[in-house]
């Protein structure tokens, strides 16, 4: 097929129908649609109800009342929502064109873990309070774990449960020295317990701030890798017969992922599945075009991370389960679902 | 009884290029009247040995290690029971049986990871992998946090805990049949579902359940009584005979299903039960003590490496032969109790418990394997 036509169009949409870009189209304007929803309930939706009308003096005339603090208070939560889940969604997507795996997901690969471990290594012995300060060892952690689980599950000839095996295997003794510190440090059980489990119960406008640059750098570069990961789904020399430079390719796509789940990680804790379950989703609809996936992810990524902290806030109420609890929960089944189907485990 | 040497049975090896008359016979037959033989793998009897001496020493150290120490000859004196009153409460009623739930722990787990990691057919399919141990923790979680249980009752949570968790494992990677990786790959799934539960029943604590709940989860042997020994040993004496009457069908199993089930292997049902066996040890081990990190995934391997003949030993990408279920379970007593010991020397009596010793050597081991097993091109 690429013998006898231009290979750029062909290699960069392989899944082009006739009309199918007019209807993906279409669904992305859903979906924003659907996040808009998703957005407002995560407002109204609490310990205390709101009504319509409540939220909306909240966002937009203030009215002088109790409401307006909380949908204040619910506002940069549902925004940290918004940025985490997308950058989660993104960064899982790109892992997964990345290494070709199904499988990928910053969670189950131990990117998450990596970057808790070396926050609270921050918290714990270098006195960083600060987000702004242990961002940077998020990322530091993030990025010597994924390196670390690209090396060990094989690089190139890496399999789906070789890097699930690598990244839960790192997961495992990271957690372990997570408990060592708490266990040690009574002040550092005290914070860490709640940051663990993954929560966006403790956003500010001050953390969104600090993770926002990195975000939306993250997710740029992201967006913008998409014809050369594309491009990289046929092989290295296929991608280099098409203009893409695989290696580069390849250093910039570890780049975006770690600065995604490394951002997202520092501001609300591990959360696992998200990068997971959206990008497969998205995958039977939009078929196998980056192009098209990556847009999705970030759409769709916050409507499931936001649901997700809604339902945990109807399930638990007054009180509240954790985002990541939810997560873990509704992800965990998801997983399995992939992995007995016969593909997952064959390749 | 004559003893033979019997060259036949290192047939692997000259197979794999070692000229037959250099080859070290590491395998013995005892022959008895009637045709009856037995066979004798003596570098394996050899380790067995040493690994008991080692546990056995490191066990005598560890009930002369605390706040009151006990030089070894007084303890060898009162184990016997020639000891003074003072040294006789002591080592009877606070610290042997410390030690003696540290073997048992420690051998529940070796045996149990050499299990799960032959029937699932990989190095790194072991408990602490597969989910079984946050399992038993979520059960003895949820009697800390929502019930306050006392000490029974946690122990009580963590074996239903394991039991559930092994179950759904089983039954969720079930597809005509337990496939290893499908076991390894579903344990994950499980393991990072369990993990979140776990650190929400932590959240919801009140400080000291919270502080409680983690010293359990790291896995500790601090305060450990006689009624943690009797149930371990009750259950080990009923499973290790069950075990080691299957491990020639585990051996053929390692061969893959066909092979085995050409042998006359009834692959379902050894699988089954070995599986069963497996969950039962690590759930009442980890009830006993916590889920000690990674005692269940190195101690299998590093038995493996002991027991195998010199020259096999790092030879790229050959397969390691046969489960070594004896060596592993020693090997597994002598890993748990030395790194009690270890922890109680280094950082004072009681204050760290020894999951983080392991758990610190485990992470190390588990990277080196990471690595070699790459190399070798068998992960």
């Amino acid at each position: 097929m690429l013998v006898d036509s231009p290979p750029d169009e062909r290699a960069a949409a392989p899944a082009a129908r006739p009309g199918g870009g007019g209807k993906r189209a279409a669904g992305l304007v859903v979906s924003a649609a659907v996040l808009a929803v998703v957005a407002l309930a995560s407002i109204a939706v609490g310990a205390k109800e709101l009504s319509p009308a409540e939220v909306w003096h909240g966002l937009f005339q203030d009215s002088g009342t109790y409401g307006d603090v909380v949908v204040g208070e619910r506002l940069s939560r549902t925004v940290l929502g918004l940025l985490a889940g997308a950058a989660l969604g993104l960064s899982g997507a790109v892992l997964q064109a990345l290494t070709r795996n199904p499988l990928a997901d910053p969670g189950i690969l131990g990117i998450n873990a990596g970057a808790s471990a070396a926050v609270v290594t921050a918290i714990t012995y270098f006195g960083v309070t600060s987000l702004s300060g242990y961002v940077w060892f998020a990322f530091l952690g993030a990025a010597a774990v994924g390196a670390l689980v690209w090396f060990l599950g094989g690089s190139r000839g890496a399999t789906p449960v070789r890097l699930a095996l690598a990244g839960t295997a790192i997961s495992a003794a990271l957690y372990g020295y997570l408990q060592a510190v708490m266990i040690m440090d009574d002040a550092a059980l005290g914070r860490m317990r709640f940051w663990t489990v993954g929560s966006l119960a403790s956003a500010t406008h001050g953390t969104i701030a600090q993770v926002l640059p990195f975000l939306a750098a993250g997710s740029a570069l992201a967006l913008l890798l998409a014809r050369p990961l594309n491009a990289m789904a046929m092989g290295d020399d296929t991608a280099r017969a098409l203009g893409a430079d695989p290696d580069r390719t390849r250093a910039l796509a570890m780049l975006a992922a770690t600065v995604l789940s490394g951002a997202a990680t520092a501001a609300c804790g591990p959360i696992v599945f998200v990068g997971l379950m959206v990008p497969h989703a998205v995958r039977s609809f939009t078929g196998p075009d980056l192009r098209w996936i990556l847009p999705y992810a970030t759409v769709l990524s916050p409507v499931l991370l936001l649901g997700a902290d809604v339902v945990g806030r109807i399930v638990a109420r007054p009180a509240e389960l954790q985002v990541g609890v939810v997560t873990a929960v509704l992800g965990g089944p998801v997983f399995i679902l992939l992995v007995r189907r016969r593909r997952a485990t064959q390749l | 009884m004559t003893t033979t040497r019997n060259p036949t049975t290192t047939g692997g090896p000259e197979s794999a290029g070692t000229p037959a008359s250099t080859a070290p016979r590491t395998t013995r037959a005892l022959r008895g009247p009637g045709g009856l033989s037995l066979r004798l793998d003596v570098r394996a009897c050899g380790v067995v040995a040493v690994l008991l001496a080692v546990a056995l020493t490191a066990g005598v150290m560890l009930i002369g290690t605390g706040d009151f120490p006990i030089p070894a000859s007084d303890v060898l004196r009162t184990l016997v029971g020639r000891g003074e009153g003072g040294q006789e409460f002591i080592v009877r009623e606070l610290r042997l049986p410390r030690v003696l739930v540290g073997l048992l722990v420690g051998a529940c787990l070796g045996l149990g990871g050499a299990l799960f990691q032959a029937v699932s057919r990989n190095p790194l399919g072991s408990p602490d992998v597969l989910g079984l141990s946050q399992g038993a923790a979520a059960g003895a979680l949820t009697v800390i946090v929502l019930f306050s249980g006392s000490a029974g009752a946690v122990t009580l949570g963590a074996l239903a805990g394991g039991l559930v968790t092994g179950l759904a494992l089983y039954l969720l990677a079930w597809k005509q049949g337990v496939h290893g990786y499908r076991l390894v790959l579903v344990g994950i799934g499980v393991s990072a579902v369990v993990t979140a539960v776990n650190g929400y029943l932590i959240t919801k604590a009140d400080f000291v359940d919270a502080a409680r709940a983690v010293v359990w989860m790291t896995g500790s042997l601090n305060g450990r009584d006689w009624t943690q020994v009797w149930p371990l040993l009750a259950l080990c004496a009923v499973l290790l005979p069950l075990v080691l009457a299957n491990a020639r069908g585990l051996r053929m199993l390692e061969m893959g299903d066909d092979v085995a089930g050409a042998l006359g292997v009834r692959v379902g049902r050894v699988r089954l039960l070995l599986t069963a066996s497996a969950v039962l040890l690590t759930s009442a081990a980890t009830a006993a003590a916590g889920p000690v990190a990674f005692v269940a995934l190195t101690a299998p391997q590093l038995a493996r490496r002991l027991t195998l003949p010199r020259f096999l030993n790092g030879a790229g990408g050959a397969p390691l032969p046969g489960p070594k279920l004896v060596p592993s379970l020693c090997m597994g007593a002598a890993l748990l109790v030395t790194a009690d010991w270890a922890s109680q020397r280094a950082f004072g009596a009681d204050q760290l418990p020894v999951g983080v010793v392991t758990g610190v050597l485990g992470g190390v081991h588990l990277l080196w394997l990471l690595v070699t097993e790459r190399r070798a091109g068998r992960l």
